[in-house]
C-alpha cells in the first residue's frame, strides 16, 4: 500500500466516524460548534499519531500476552500530556471540552488503530495511518460541528453570519442536535458512498 | 434529600448517555435486543459502582498523599482494566450463573467510556464517597433506563419499513436524538 492512500483512508473511505462509526462519545459530545470540534480533533490526532509510533517501534519488544495494558499505558501517558499542554495553553477550549480529553484514552479509535494497524506495521506507516485517521476524525468532527453550529446559532467558527439580535435553531446545538444530525449525516454519506 | 437530588439528577435529568454523552459505544452497540441489554446494564451497575469505590481510595490515598495527581488518566484506566479482570475471575470462581448471565459484557465494559468518565466526574464534583457511591449508582441506572428504552424502540423498528439509507446506525442515531429530546423535558427539576 503506498503512503498516499494509507493517509488519505482515514477521511471518507475508512472515516472513524462514518464508516466505522468509533469513537462516538467525543464526536457527539464536543461538537456542538466547529472551534470545539477542531480542538477535539488536533488532541486525537497527536495521540493517535504519538501512540502509532511508539507502539510500532516497541512492538517487539512487548510480549504478546500483555501487549493490551501496555498500549493502554502508552496511550494514557500521551492523554496526560496533552491534557497538560492544554490546560497550560488554552485553558478556555480545556475547560469546555472538559472530561473529553481524558476519556481520549478510552476512545476506540485509537486502541483499535494500535492493535490493528500499529503493533504489525513498520514505524513510518504507522505514523502516517495515525495521522491521516486522526485528522479525518478531525474532519468529521469539523464538518459536524459546522453544521451543528450554523444550524443551532447561525454562526461558522463564530462568525455569525445571520442577524446578530436573532438566534438560530437552538435544539441543534443541544443534546438531541447531535444525535439527530449525525445520523441524517451518516446516511447522507452512506448514500454517496454507494452511488461513487 | 440531598441523595435524592443526586439521584434524580444524575438517572433523568443528566442522562449519563442521552445528556452527557458517554457510553454511546454499548448504548449503540448492545441495544439489538431487550435481553442483552438488561444484561450489559446489570453489569455496568456492578462495575461502575466498584470501579469508583476503587479509584475514589486511589485517588484519596495513594495520588494525592504523593502529590501525584496529574497521573489521574494512567492510574485511574489501569485500575479499572485490573479491575474488570478481577471481576471476571473471581465471579467465573464463586457464581457460574452470574458469570453465564455478565460474563459476555464484562470484556466491553473496559472500552465503556462512562466507567472512566464517572470516576474521574466525581473527583471533579467534590462529592465525599457516600455521595460518589449514591451518584454512580444512580449513574449507572440511568445509563440501564436509557439503553433498555431504547432497546425496546429498536426492537420495535426492526419490525417497520425504514428508507435503504436510514437503515442501521443513522435510523438508530435518530432515535436516540428523539429519545434525548423527550429526556430534555425533565430539564429543570434539579438546579
Amino acid at each position: 500500500m503506498n503512503q498516499w492512500s494509507n493517509f488519505t483512508k482515514g477521511f471518507i473511505k475508512e472515516s472513524p466516524t462514518f464508516a466505522l462509526i468509533l469513537g462516538m462519545c467525543p464526536t457527539l459530545g464536543v461538537s456542538s460548534a466547529a472551534i470545539n470540534g477542531l480542538g477535539m480533533g488536533l488532541a486525537t490526532t497527536f495521540v493517535l499519531a504519538m501512540s502509532n509510533l511508539f507502539i510500532s517501534a516497541l512492538k517487539d519488544f512487548i510480549p504478546d500476552k500483555v501487549r493490551i495494558p501496555a498500549f493502554i499505558v502508552v496511550i494514557a501517558s500521551f492523554v496526560t500530556m496533552v491534557d497538560l499542554v492544554m490546560a497550560a495553553y488554552v485553558p478556555a477550549l480545556h475547560k469546555t471540552l472538559g472530561i473529553f480529553i481524558p476519556l481520549i484514552v478510552v476512545n476506540c479509535i485509537v486502541l483499535g488503530r494500535a492493535e490493528a494497524f500499529a503493533s504489525r506495521n513498520s514505524v513510518i506507516s504507522s505514523l502516517i495511518d495515525g495521522l491521516g485517521m486522526g485528522l479525518g476524525f478531525t474532519f468529521a468532527l469539523i464538518l459536524l460541528g459546522c453544521i451543528r453550529e450554523a444550524l443551532g446559532n447561525g454562526s461558522v467558527f463564530g462568525y455569525k453570519f445571520i442577524n446578530p439580535t436573532s438566534d438560530g435553531i437552538l435544539i441543534f446545538v443541544l443534546a438531541p442536535g447531535a444525535f439527530i444530525t449525525l445520523g441524517f449525516l451518516i446516511a447522507f454519506i452512506n448514500r454517496f458512498r454507494k452511488t461513487s | 434529600m440531598e441523595y435524592i437530588l443526586i439521584i434524580i439528577s444524575a438517572i433523568i435529568v443528566n442522562n449519563v448517555v442521552l445528556a452527557q454523552f458517554l457510553g454511546i459505544c454499548p448504548f449503540l452497540g448492545v441495544s439489538n435486543k431487550l435481553s442483552t441489554a438488561i444484561g450489559m446494564s446489570a453489569a455496568v451497575v456492578f462495575v461502575m459502582t466498584l470501579a469508583t469505590i476503587v479509584t475514589f481510595l486511589v485517588h484519596h490515598y495513594i495520588l494525592i498523599p504523593l502529590q501525584i495527581t496529574f497521573l489521574q488518566t494512567i492510574a485511574y484506566i489501569l485500575v479499572i482494566a485490573a479491575l474488570v479482570q478481577m471481576v471476571e475471575i473471581i465471579l467465573k470462581k464463586i457464581s457460574p450463573s452470574l458469570y453465564q448471565a455478565l460474563g459476555i459484557f464484562l470484556p466491553l465494559i473496559t472500552t465503556n467510556c462512562a466507567v472512566l468518565g464517572v470516576a474521574i466526574l466525581v473527583i471533579q464534583k467534590n462529592f465525599n464517597l457516600m455521595e460518589s457511591v449514591v451518584y454512580t449508582i444512580a449513574t449507572a441506572l440511568g445509563f440501564g433506563l436509557a439503553l433498555i428504552i431504547f432497546s425496546g424502540l429498536r426492537e420495535q423498528i426492526e419490525l417497520n419499513q425504514v428508507p435503504k439509507g436510514m437503515r442501521g446506525t443513522p435510523i438508530a442515531l435518530v432515535t436516540a436524538g428523539l429519545l434525548s429530546l423527550a429526556f430534555m423535558g425533565f430539564t429543570g427539576i434539579v438546579k
